[in-house]
């Protein structure tokens, strides 16, 4: 009996979860019905993106599994929590540029970071520089665009990510940040 | 190739740590395992999702499509299109530039380009679901909304100084 509610228990929370992409997948059947060509078309970028996702996040959950359990909390916020300073800012610099992967991989990066203690300024530092500041990215950037059209922008965006850290910081409350790091041990 | 040998390099470091850690304790490193598959289970259902949306945004919007709207001297709606565009789309790097460069040798300014990229790197309307996942409603709006504000305002002065820097 209490086997039976925990299973049935499982396939609503499995259907809760995949909501999502049963839906997208229905989406993609609609495509193909009326559109085969673009259905196809669209296949293949599903392939090739999951691909690429499953040759960049492997290695990126295996760190975050040694940061979990290896790293002490009080050795991160020395590095990068409270009163970390500009060594902190620099560190969360230093971990969003050498970093490979779309900005979805720092999510769960950020949520270790986090449950470790880093401050809110430096998570921020750390998701503007995965997103923008990428050694691997600034060389396609260069090659496509042009030298000075990638350095410019590298330039300019290394203050812009500063600048959003403030912001963000001034714009939401200690309260909303408290309950988003409280809510990493679910992770 | 650069993704290639960065990616590598994650790996290698991945790997090393992960046998220092075995020689160190095994059963610290079942945690560790366990830690990284639950991390990952948790992400894949949304992340199943975000691949098939990229899938059916890149099949409908192709490089024409783009090129038509963004393309050319299209001025200031065309940096207000390239931004939604951008917001919207979620691409691969090496896609993204090279899209991008389509993009600057069929015409279009670089204010235009420069907002195309900025905002795709940064914005991510496709992953806002996962954003409010792991952190929350407020702060996946705000970052996405200040990210997309910041991006035009970059793009215009990339614009304005390559204009100068000739």
């Amino acid at each position: 009996m209490k086997e039976n509610k925990k299973k049935t228990f499982n396939l609503k929370n499995f259907l809760k979860q995949y909501l999502f992409f049963i839906i997208t997948l229905v989406l993609l059947g609609i495509l193909f019905i009326f559109k085969f060509d673009e259905g196809l078309k669209a296949t293949d970028v599903i392939v090739y993106s999951f691909k690429e996702m499953l040759f960049v996040l492997p290695p990126i959950f295996i760190l975050i599994g040694l940061l979990d359990v290896w790293v002490e909390k009080e050795t991160m916020i020395k590095l990068m929590g409270e009163g970390s300073g500009f060594k902190g800012i620099l560190l969360a610099f230093l971990f969003g540029t050498v970093a490979a992967g779309p900005l979805y991989a720092a999510f769960p990066v950020a949520i270790i970071f986090m449950k470790k203690q880093v401050k809110f300024f430096n998570i921020i530092i750390f998701l503007g520089a995965w997103s923008t500041t990428k050694i691997p990215m600034l060389l396609y950037e260069m090659s496509a665009l042009g030298f000075k059209f990638a350095l410019l922008r590298l330039a300019i965006n290394i203050p812009v990510i500063v600048i959003t850290a403030y912001i963000m910081g001034a714009l939401i409350k200690k309260d909303d940040v408290i309950a988003i790091y409280g809510k990493t041990e679910d992770f | 190739m650069g993704n290639y040998i960065f990616n590598g390099a994650i790996y290698l470091i991945a790997i090393v740590f992960l046998i220092i850690s075995f020689v160190k304790s095994r059963q610290k490193t079942k945690k560790v395992l366990i830690k990284a598959w639950n991390s990952f289970k948790n992400i894949l259902p949304m992340l199943l999702g975000i691949v098939i949306v990229i899938g059916l945004m890149l099949a409908i919007l192709n490089t024409d499509i783009i090129k038509k709207v963004i393309g050319e001297k299209s001025g200031a709606f065309g940096v207000l299109l390239a931004s939604v565009v951008g917001s919207v789309t979620l691409l691969p790097g090496v896609v993204a530039f090279s899209t991008a460069a389509l993009l600057l040798n069929s015409g279009a300014g670089y204010i235009q380009i420069a907002v195309f990229v900025q905002t795709l790197m940064m914005v991510g309307i496709v992953t806002l679901p996962l954003e409010i996942k792991y952190f929350n409603k407020k702060f996946a709006i705000i970052r996405n909304a200040i990210s997309y504000i910041l991006s035009i305002g970059v793009a215009y002065l990339i614009g304005f100084i390559l204009g100068i820097w000739k």
